[in-house]
């Protein structure tokens, strides 16, 4: 029993001195029919080159010939070789903001250089340290409306990604926001005369792409939230758009949320991931999170520092603006290094090849018999095809032929049951797209 | 030594009250800014909201901290310091002149009797201090 550290002479006398005969009884509050009486059940000890040869065997269960095109908020993009070696050298190795910040300069370093690439992409003026992930940082984002606003009214599409939806609930539960969902056109977006705006509403909260894939007029959004003292919050659950997309800010958002894994970090099963989170200058007082500034010593020399620290938790106590007091430190990082090793034309080369490649397979796919496209609206690398027979169906047939046809849209929408989401980016070869129509053809 | 001019009441939690008939102006007193050390932030109420005596209607934010700010007494915000979004050192400079923070309408004007004066609050910071 090498890891526990203390002997049994040393554990009588410790029970010995609090009066209890037994470890048992410090659990006596526990009712006895919820206690575990017997030994873990983990079997017998193995060794560890068997251990080792019986975790190979599992991971050979694991589906790794499948071509997928899966996308609904998790997307398969190339990862460079630089970005492993780069974030395991030992200075950068670990996902937390140090506690004495500023003798970490690399570390803000980084943070800083993430901060502003991310306001460079979303075209805001301030993006703090990252959150958890994109669904967080949209319920981040509505408390901050919240806050901003002093309004507690919410309009939410309908076309926002479920599982964010469902975040935003959890978070918001018990803070008395009234949520309204806003309905979505044929055309797979925000119906804009269902939007009852008025005086008491904290933001209108839209993404884009939306789930369906497809693009929302931000600017005709942004207006309409304006004009009654409102904010447009943009979720963005793919940011590789963001190449070839305008940006929300200049659209006139005035805060952006965004899962982050898009670059650089893998699809992991769901996660971890990193939420990247953009605002105006004029809210920084209001935004959650981790903040990293440039400022200059003594000698005039750059240096970086965490800034804005009286937002935060540690000295503001109850009184915080979020109780989001870390960031995803190792993941910004990956974000960081995905970014600078493509740049601003790399990345807008990734986005293109998404663009075409999800464009050609839409057009194949809604060339075959029975198949369309169930949406109109002009779309990234996401699309909704329209089948002939139910989507779950479909993809069962796919599966068969080693293909992971994308996500069934009754799960989320019980009206569309012959809708599936179909995710095509740049890791898909043309002949795997060739396969996927071919195999609908039948 | 801190600053308390004669004609003006004070509350425990550092703020004063300039009263004009059924209004009353309010700041944060000299000793308070000398506290706090550079005032980067002020956070105000909007025109019309409406507190109770003792409720939090702001905060201070100085380069090591935030301290809310309290109601002296019961009213309606009638006007704020604008000037202090951009210029939130007025505070430490002229915090019984140009720092004010906002006016109220009082909802009862016999609350001030209940309030320092300013040898009450004199005193109050020297017990304070010897804490």
């Amino acid at each position: 029993m090498r890891y526990i550290p203390n002997s049994p002479d040393e554990r009588r006398s410790m029970l010995q001195d609090i009066g209890r005969a037994r470890i048992e009884d410090l659990f006596e509050q526990i009712p006895e029919k919820l206690r575990l009486n017997e030994p873990v059940g983990v079997g017998a000890p193995v060794s560890e080159p068997d251990l080792v040869a019986y975790f190979r065997e599992l991971a050979a269960h694991n589906a790794t010939d499948y071509q997928s095109f899966l996308g609904a908020g998790a997307y398969s993009h190339f990862i460079p070789v630089i970005i492993d070696p780069l974030i395991s050298r030992s200075e950068f190795f670990t996902a937390y903001t140090p506690y004495q910040p500023e003798l970490s300069q690399g570390t803000l370093q980084y943070i800083f250089e993430f901060q502003t690439m991310i306001c460079q992409l979303t075209g805001m003026e301030v993006a703090n340290a990252s959150l958890y992930d994109g669904s967080t940082g949209l319920a981040e984002a509505v408390l901050m409306a919240n806050r901003v606003t002093r309004r507690d009214h919410f309009i939410i599409a309908d076309t926002v990604h479920p599982q964010y939806r469902e975040v935003v609930e959890s978070y918001t539960k018990n803070l008395g926001l009234k949520i309204d969902y806003a309905p979505h056109t044929e055309a797979g977006t925000i119906d804009p005369a269902s939007l009852q705006i008025d005086k008491t509403t904290a933001a209108v909260v839209v993404q884009s792409p939306n789930f369906f894939g497809s693009i929302e007029d931000l600017t005709m959004l942004a207006e309409a939230a304006h004009q009654a003292g409102a904010l447009l919050v943009v979720a963005i659950t793919e940011p590789m758009s963001l190449g070839v997309l305008k940006s929300p800010g200049a659209c006139g958002a005035d805060i952006v949320v965004a899962e982050g894994q898009s670059f650089g970090i893998p699809l992991s099963y769901g996660g971890p991931y990193c939420g990247l989170f953009a605002t105006l200058e004029k809210y920084i007082r209001q935004m959650p999170g981790r903040l990293v500034g440039e400022a200059y010593d003594h000698d005039g020399r750059r240096g970086y520092v965490l800034t804005l620290s009286t937002r935060e938790q540690h000295i503001r106590r109850e009184k915080a603006t979020s109780n989001i007091c870390t960031n995803q430190g190792l993941f910004a990082l990956m974000a960081t290094i995905y970014l600078a090793t493509m740049g601003r034309r790399g990345v807008q080369e990734v986005a293109r090849q998404n663009l075409q490649k999800a464009h050609y397979a839409a057009a194949r796919i809604a060339g075959l018999d029975g198949f369309s496209l169930k949406i109109s609206a002009p779309f990234f690398n996401e699309f909704v095809v329209a089948c002939p027979r139910p989507a779950t169906e479909v993809m069962q047939a796919l599966l068969d032929k080693k293909i992971i046809g994308g996500v069934a849209l009754a799960n989320y929408y019980p009206e569309m049951s012959d809708a599936l989401l179909v995710c095509v980016t740049e890791t898909a070869r043309k002949s795997a797209i060739d396969d996927l129509v071919s195999a609908l053809a039948g | 030594m801190a600053n308390t001019p004669e004609d003006l009441s004070y509350t425990k939690d550092h703020e004063w009250v300039r009263v004009r008939g059924e209004q009353a102006t309010i700041g944060i007193t000299d000793h308070a800014q000398n506290q706090l050390g550079d005032v980067v932030y002020v956070e105000l109420p909007k025109v019309g909201e409406k507190f109770e005596v003792t409720e939090p209607f702001g905060s201070v934010e100085s380069v090591k901290a935030v301290s809310e700010i309290y109601m002296p007494l019961t009213g309606s915000v009638v006007e704020v310091n604008e000037k202090l979004n951009d210029a939130p050192e007025l505070v430490n400079a002229d915090p019984y002149g140009d720092g004010w923070m906002i006016v109220i309408k009082m909802d009862n004007p016999a609350q001030v009797d209940g309030l320092l004066n300013s040898a009450e609050y004199e005193d109050y910071i020297k017990e304070e201090a010897s804490e």
